[in-house]
């Protein structure tokens, strides 16, 4: 046998494989593309088609329009960027801390915030709802917000106190002989150069916020509290399976994710595999 | 600054300025740790004693000392035991689906065959999945594999299943399998990059050597690449394992736990305990398991990182 022989088979072999791999990983979102163009009664057509005469964006135009369903949307972008600049704000200083500080009790309180971060969800959802509602705070914004930055802060704090660990100390030290104070070093000088680290802990932050259900689920009540992924639930329920709008929600839901992925991809990758959580 | 100089000019005695160098580090630290006193140490606290209790949280009676008495409770439940053994099942199944198909589509996707420019657009392709958060996902796939869903008419209209309409979701045989596949499309790209990076940090000249020696494309996967692979490998099945068992949503926005419990998990035992029987406290000691669990798996993973470092 030639040398080309096998290696012509195992090139078919591969690309056939990524072809497959393709299909999988698409066919399922390419069909909910699809669906979100039909009519609600074309969706389960016999035999099914990709796309058919129903075609419009009649199911974005209800979700758009419909005020509650927008409530959601809005919920979510803000619940989702106050945790991202509350977790930068107070993972960066955390982050300082350990950099750039020898104290006695750093080994005990770095173990512990790995440690926060492996506590189940599921674990923290039933006193979470007596101490949120102890602390007046159910049904609110604050509720969602100070639950997620426990999820999202011991992340940011162990990738800041390694991102500023690579930063070399003599730059912090110029500052100091130059008269500079703590503050200055840390905001002029440290986060500036930080920003490729601080962009990536805060498209996980954002991602982690933006997806999550149970406590968005168990800490509101109201649909004028909810979330997208929530509400996504609710429209289950109401609209008695009106698919093509679940499926315009879902798009319009995971654009924000998408366009942060493909704007900051490589970030987004090296955040990660640095140790990230998916909700 | 030493400790004999007591007195100073300075509104600061050396003394003083001492403490504040001391605790400034505790002070940058300050508001993550009361962050997580009051949200994740204040929490755990409560959830042991309410395990240890009855009647908590929203009751008629009122709340009484039983000790171990939820535990016996659970662990003498044929229900719980099947939530548990279900979440080994969806958790073990799909670390190993995950690896499998991160394994094999980073191997695809680093292949000589594929240029840089394929290599770019289908790593997106291949992400996709990720993109979707778990509820997105469970309602996607409630469309692809209702009776009259997409999937049952290309089983059908290949020849595959002639049987009729598949219940995929909606029989007891089949729930927990369907379940494990979602779980397992949603979460396999997470592998595949962890993969894609690590692959680029083996060293060429090991594969070439090996060449040289004759070794086919089997062995050179075997004996070089898992092996090269094994911390990463180590690392993603461990943490994976641990988040799958704190699996809530996919499981509760697909099934919920049904059809009669056949797909039912600790964390879905653990919330319709809670909030559909309103038996907190038996729902306190069935978070406080998933928690032990965490926790010792948790003591592995960090061995396995000292290892990795040291």
């Amino acid at each position: 046998m030639t040398a080309s022989g096998p290696r012509t088979l195992t090139r078919v072999l591969v690309l056939a494989g990524v072809v497959l791999g393709a299909l999988f990983a698409a066919l399922p979102v390419v069909w909910m593309l699809a669906a979100s163009f039909k009519s609600n009664t074309e969706i389960f057509a016999y035999p099914p088609r990709l796309i058919d005469e129903s075609f419009s964006l009649q199911a974005y135009w209800a979700v758009l329009t419909d005020p509650g369903q927008r409530r959601f949307f809005f919920n979510s972008y803000l619940v989702s960027g106050v945790v991202t600049l509350l977790t930068l704000l107070v993972g960066i200083l955390g982050g300082y801390s350990f950099s750039r500080f020898r104290f006695r009790l750093k080994g005990a309180l770095s173990l512990f915030i790995v440690g926060v971060q492996a506590v189940p969800p599921i674990t923290l959802m039933i006193p979470y709802f007596g101490l949120i509602v102890w602390l007046r705070l159910y049904n609110t914004y604050w509720a969602l917000v100070l639950t997620y930055m426990v999820f999202t802060l011991p992340y940011a704090i162990i990738f800041m106190t390694g991102y500023f660990n690579t930063l070399p100390r003599d730059l912090d030290e110029a500052v100091v002989i130059d008269g500079g104070s703590r503050a200055v070093v840390l905001w002029r000088i440290l986060v500036p150069i930080s920003l490729p680290g601080i962009v990536s802990v805060g498209v996980y932050t954002f991602m982690l916020a933006w997806n999550e259900f149970l406590f968005a689920l168990t800490l509101t009540r109201t649909s004028d509290m909810r979330t997208v992924p929530v509400g996504i639930e609710l429209l289950m329920g109401q609209h008695s399976f009106e698919w093509n709008e679940m499926m315009a929600m879902s798009i319009l839901g995971s654009l924000p994710v998408l366009v942060l992925f493909l704007a900051f991809q490589r970030y987004f990758i090296s955040g990660m595999s640095a140790g990230s959580v998916k909700g | 600054m030493s400790d004999s100089v007591v007195v100073s000019p300075s509104p600061l005695s050396p003394r003083g300025m001492r403490w504040r160098t001391r605790l400034t580090p505790y002070v940058f630290l300050l508001p993550a740790l009361l962050l997580f006193a009051a949200l994740s140490v204040v929490p755990i606290v409560t959830v042991i004693y309410y395990s240890t209790m009855d009647n908590v949280v929203i009751t008629r009676d009122a709340p009484s000392f039983i000790g171990l008495g939820n535990y016996v409770e659970l662990l003498t439940s044929s229900v719980f035991l099947q939530a548990t053994m279900n979440t080994v099942i969806l958790a073990s199944v799909s670390v190993v689906g995950h690896f499998i198909l991160g394994l094999g589509f980073a191997m695809l996707l680093d292949s000589p065959f594929v240029g840089p420019m394929a290599k770019a657009v289908f790593r997106v392709i291949y992400i996709l999945p990720w993109v979707f958060t778990a509820s997105i996902i469970a309602i996607l796939w409630r469309l692809l594999l209702s009776p009259n869903g997409v999937v049952n008419y290309a089983l059908s209209a290949t020849g595959i299943a002639s049987g009729g309409p598949i219940e995929w979701l909606g029989s007891t045989e089949l729930a927990l399998p369907s379940v494990v596949f979602i779980n397992i499309w949603a979460g396999y790209p997470f592998y595949m990059v962890s993969f894609l990076a690590g692959l680029q940090g083996i060293p060429a000249s090991l594969y070439e050597a090996a060449k040289i020696d004759g070794a086919n494309a089997l062995q050179l996967t075997w004996h070089i690449t898992l092996p090269q692979l094994r911390p990463i490998i180590i690392s993603l099945a461990i943490l994976d394992f641990i988040w799958t068992t704190h699996q809530f949503t996919l499981v509760w926005m697909t099934t919920a736990g049904g059809p009669i419990r056949a797909s039912e998990v600790l964390s879905t035992f653990t919330y319709k305990a809670a909030f559909s029987s309103n038996e907190f406290a038996l729902a306190s000691a069935a978070a406080v398991v998933i928690l032990v669990m965490s926790v010792i798996i948790g003591v592995f993973y960090v061995r396995s990182q000292q290892q990795a470092s040291a």
